[in-house]
């Protein structure tokens, strides 16, 4: 059969989401960012919530998020987008609120903020990439590094004596009365992407519905600095990080 | 009932990660040996007649560049 039959408007299963804009995105190539801001903009054209969602951008490499969803943004000072959405939550509580953070940012620099909005419980949703690095700054450790893992700054890899221990934040988190929903997904396979795609989903109707915080950490990969093909950071990611960052659902209510 | 598949790619928005190859359980997608103006080899259909329609391709592309068509047949 010809291809041009199949191309066709009626057809079309998986078009783009129309709260993506057309901006070209600035990650690397592989980048777990697009595939969870694809999510976002799915989600909220799903849930028909374009014009009352608000999303809080980081420091960190997706501080540009508000180049690729056409919602309404926030850019906060680093570490601080629980506390700036906190804010614009009890200012608009009829909007959908969203903060979205690397490891870096929340679970380092902004681990007050994070810890008390949890501890609050603002109704809000928490969006933590956790790639286990520095992104944008060039890949130094972060709290979040596993041991023996290379970096900038630990290029003999990460010794428990002299840097400390891997920070589970999302586990912390998961122990404060104020959050109602804490997961860990992923999204390198389909399978994944799916089920984060649910979870996501899920934690912007808790919002709505005022039961918490919810708190949705995402494994994810970096493969700049990593030093890695997309494809082998993948694959590195399953093998190494899911074993101390497994997935699923850790609180749920 | 069989389906019928076909991706359209937005070469020039392609960045060649090859996340949509390998995730494609047909083998339908590989990376072009040319490259786009940005210097990616972007994705193309290698086997057109491979594809199913099954959409991996396109949830686990990062950068939204794939868009899926489905027929029955």
């Amino acid at each position: 059969m010809d291809i041009n039959e199949i191309i066709k408007p009626e057809n079309l299963v998986y078009p783009k989401s129309k709260v993506l804009t057309d901006t070209v995105m600035h990650y690397c190539p592989g980048c777990s960012h697009g595939v969870v801001h694809k999510l976002l903009a799915e989600v909220i054209e799903e849930m028909d919530i374009q014009d009352r969602t608000i999303g809080i951008s980081p420091v960190g490499c997706a501080v540009f998020a508000y180049n690729y969803l056409d919602i309404d943004w926030q850019q906060a000072a680093h570490g601080r987008a629980p506390a700036l959405a906190t804010a614009t939550k009890r200012l608009y509580p009829d909007k959908y609120v969203f903060a979205y953070q690397g490891d870096g940012d929340l679970a380092s620099i902004g681990t007050a903020e994070i810890i008390h909005a949890c501890n609050r419980g603002e109704n809000i949703v928490v969006i933590f990439i956790n790639n286990a690095i520095y992104g944008m700054t060039g890949g130094q450790m972060a709290p979040t590094t596993l041991i023996g893992m290379k970096t900038s700054t630990t290029p003999y890899g990460r010794k428990a004596e002299l840097n400390g221990y891997p920070l589970k934040i999302t586990e912390l988190v998961a122990q404060l009365e104020g959050t109602c929903y804490v997961t860990r997904q992923a999204v390198e396979n389909p399978a994944n992407v799916r089920k984060t795609k649910k979870a996501i989903r899920k934690a912007f109707e808790n919002s709505a519905q005022k039961k918490g915080t919810s708190f949705i950490e995402i494994v994810a990969a970096c493969n700049s600095n990593w030093k890695m093909p997309p494809v082998e950071a993948n694959k590195w990611m399953e093998d190494n990080m899911f074993p101390f960052y497994p997935l699923g659902d850790i609180k749920d209510r | 009932m069989a389906f019928k598949g076909a991706i359209v790619v937005d070469t020039e928005k392609c960045k060649g990660c090859g996340v949509c190859v390998v995730n494609c359980p047909t083998q339908t997608i590989a990376l072009a040996k040319k490259v786009n103006s940005k210097g990616y080899p972007y994705a193309y259909m290698e086997n057109p007649d491979k594809c199913t329609g099954c959409g991996n391709c396109a949830i686990v592309c990062p950068d939204t560049v794939i868009t899926v068509y489905k027929i029955k047949i």
